[in-house]
């Protein structure tokens, strides 16, 4: 079958897992054309869209890379609240949606980026533990920073402060953006199901490529065994910022959809904290390190677990503790 | 074959996700349509697990015995009330979650949800679906921009004017220090208009310390900047988890100020393994006291009491008000529950600004709404003495 239509095996097995998402999408809208979808399960598509990208682009790290990262969540946050900003800001200035979103899609991912390498330059020295450590404080940090950010606008330009909104000094009319652990408010819901199946097919069509990749061969090698990529010549900083730059980009992404999917964006311990890194390296870790099938399916199933128990009341929440700790 | 035969149980796998989710959906589609006409579907979300589930817990069984009352008083013009809650885990995503879930189910008016920035996500959808929205608790003025939603608590900035206010009218000091959660929304949304207020008061804020949510065990530094400024008062716009840390803490370094808190002091004096003593003294501003000696408030704790095995804190009170506030909007609007969602919040939106409401949490004055959803109250300062709280 596989020679057939001509492919090799991991071809072949890529544009299964694609078929898959795709088959979901049609099959999930002809039920909402017929109206048979529940109120919830039309809710949660969007945050399964953000799951099963932040899954994927962490199995990069984890799974291809072989580092365990625990600031995945922080990047996302850098994502969310770059492009949130960005929305609010030119939300009278550009009238059109999808170029709206596209330009924060952009400057979600690549503020993300910039960051993954800023914390990779001097993290990639360590390994294993060392690293989760730092990755995780890395992660922390970032949330805390974005909690004390004041920036508003008024007709004079952008001003910012870090002690309290006040200080910003606006003037008649001013509206303040970013008001603190207040976060951003009013961010427009430019996110949909549609735009974020495209976006989930774009990262996995990217990640697979660059698995399959002289770039993908060298990064597992380094996996597999430093010292002997290290010592047919392969550049291992680089490799490693460039993998690290490509999964913080990738959850850059998730944070543009999710921060465009409800009108409020904070940053809570409970959605950018270390629980939330340590959730997504529970999807990849239940998927199967570089599995990326299983990583996407593992979300999937993790987050509709919670809310279809939801008659259960109290209990519904062991699993996840399990799954956590 | 191994592979195909795994392709297929993944597929089939996939299919019956989809296929279960539509399913459900239909299922409660049906018995919403079939039941609807004779019920008023009633939904409530808040924290019942978490950090924040004491409030949630309130608002749950709060309205638990209101919904109670009515019903056994023959409903509402005649009509029964069905009555869920769902837990939002203090999160916004899951808030919305959870207000899906409740749409799935039937809902009709949504009483909720009680922390703000969940409240400000499930706001925006039912502005959006055009559903009767009241909020018990969430305070912050951002929840109520849709015309929709109506809130029973003073917002935040109104805390904060109101607590400034009481501090200058009663002369209880003019060195305040301030130890607030910069992180948190409620917090940092009362200190800022506390210190505005302040100001024009003539009240001097010689120490406004900031702790976050990630760094909330040890406030010896704050307590000792307090101390060293010389604060006779200390403001506290926060939980009362972090309170009991700092009133504990305060006693072991010998300092004994004046302490001035909000209503997220409230359910301080549950609190496990604290020492009630620290707390004697100890000021919040809070819409509701359970030892008040008016007969709702009397009837309200008992019955509680009686279900529960717990006095009742704010937020139970301010649950029982939401439901009875539905009721007086209902009532007024002569709405019916066969009108659909968007005709039934049209109607009762209406109705809102033109009803006075005597509830647990007005000081037995009246409660009115202006249209925008902001509730004109009398604020309620207590103290507590030997070890309950009494009405100032």
């Amino acid at each position: 079958m596989k020679k057939k239509i001509g492919m090799n095996k991991s071809t072949y097995n890529n544009m299964i897992t694609l078929g898959i998402v795709v088959a979901a999408y049609i099959i999930i809208q002809i039920l909402i054309s017929t109206g048979s979808v529940s109120s919830l399960m039309e809710g949660l598509l969007v945050p399964l869209c953000v799951y099963v990208i932040l899954a994927i682009s962490l199995n990069l790290t984890v799974g291809i890379l072989g580092e365990l990262s625990l600031g995945h969540a922080g990047f996302m946050c850098v994502g969310a609240f770059a492009s949130a900003f960005f929305s609010r800001l030119t939300e009278d200035l550009i009238t059109a949606t999808y170029l709206r979103f596209l330009i924060a899609l952009i400057i979600g991912a690549v503020c993300a980026a910039i960051f993954g390498i800023i914390i990779a330059v001097p993290v990639l020295r360590l390994k294993g533990d060392y690293l989760a450590i730092t990755t995780l404080a890395f992660g922390e940090i970032i949330k805390n920073v974005v909690n004390v950010m004041y920036v508003g606008k008024d007709s004079t330009g952008i001003h910012f402060s870090m002690k309290n909104a006040m200080d910003l000094n606006l003037k008649e009319g001013g509206d303040v953006i970013i008001k603190g652990a207040q976060g951003i408010t009013g961010t427009p819901t430019d996110s949909n199901f549609t735009i974020g199946i495209i976006l989930v097919l774009v990262t996995m069509i990217v990640v697979m490529n660059i698995i399959k990749s002289s770039t993908g061969r060298a990064i597992t090698s380094i996996r597999d065994n430093r010292i002997a990529a290290e010592s047919i010549g392969i550049n291992i900083t680089k490799y490693k910022v460039i993998t690290f730059a490509i999964s913080a980009a990738f959850a850059g992404v998730a944070g543009v959809l999710y921060s465009h999917n409800l009108s409020t964006l904070t940053a809570t311990p409970k959605n950018f904290g270390y629980n939330m890194s340590i959730l997504i390296l529970v999807f990849v870790v239940l998927g199967g390190m570089g599995n990326i099938r299983g990583s996407m399916i593992a979300a999937i199933v993790l987050t509709l677990i919670p809310e279809y128990l939801r008659f259960m009341q109290d209990y519904r929440m062991l699993h996840k503790r399990k799954g956590a700790e | 074959m191994k592979r195909i035969l795994g392709l297929i149980l993944v597929l089939v796998m996939a299919m019956s996700v989809v296929a279960g989710c539509g399913g459900s959906g239909n299922d409660t589609e049906t018995t919403g349509s079939s039941t609807a006409s004779d019920k008023f579907y009633i939904g409530g979300i808040g924290p019942i697990t978490g950090a924040a589930a004491i409030y949630g817990q309130g608002v749950k069984n709060g309205a638990q015995i209101a919904v109670d009352e009515i019903n056994a008083a023959g409903g509402i013009n005649g009509y029964q009330i069905e009555y869920k809650f769902e837990d939002d885990e203090h999160d916004a995503e899951k808030a919305v979650n959870a207000y899906n879930t409740l749409k799935d189910w039937g809902m009709q008016i949504l009483m909720g949800t009680v922390t703000s920035t969940p409240c400000m996500a499930v706001s925006a959808k039912t502005a959006e679906d055009n559903m009767f929205q009241v909020t018990p608790s969430g305070s912050s003025p951002d929840v109520i921009v849709g015309d929709n939603t109506f809130q029973i608590c003073f917002s935040d900035p109104n805390q904060g004017i109101a607590s400034a206010d009481y501090i200058a009218e009663n002369a209880l000091a003019t060195k305040v220090a301030v130890i607030y959660d910069s992180s948190d929304v409620y917090s940092s949304g009362i200190y800022e208009k506390f210190a505005s207020q302040a100001e024009s008061k003539g009240i001097e804020i010689v120490a406004a310390e900031a702790f976050t949510a990630d760094n909330k065990s040890d406030f010896s530094v704050q307590i000792q900047k307090a101390k060293d400024a010389g604060a006779e008062l200390v403001f506290l716009p926060i939980y009362y988890t972090e309170a009991t840390l700092i009133l504990k803490q305060a006693n072991s370094i010998g300092y004994k100020p004046l302490f001035f808190g909000c209503d997220g002091l409230d359910g301080i004096l549950g609190v496990e393994n604290f020492d009630t003593s620290l707390a004697e003294g100890v000021m919040l501003l809070t819409p509701f006291a359970a030892d008040a000696t008016d007969k709702l408030t009397q009837d309200f704790v008992a019955t509680y009491k009686e279900n529960y095995g717990e006095v009742p804190n704010q937020f139970a009170a301010d649950a029982y008000d939401a439901i009875y506030t539905i009721k007086a909007a209902i009532e007024k609007s002569g709405a019916t529950p066969d009108m659909s969602v968007s005709e039934l919040g049209d109607a009762l939106k209406g109705a809102m600004p033109e009803i006075a409401v005597v509830g647990l949490t007005g000081k037995g004055a009246e409660m009115t709404w202006a249209a925008t959803g902001e509730v004109s109250k009398k604020p309620m300062a207590v103290t507590i003495k030997n070890g309950v709280y009494t009405a100032n």
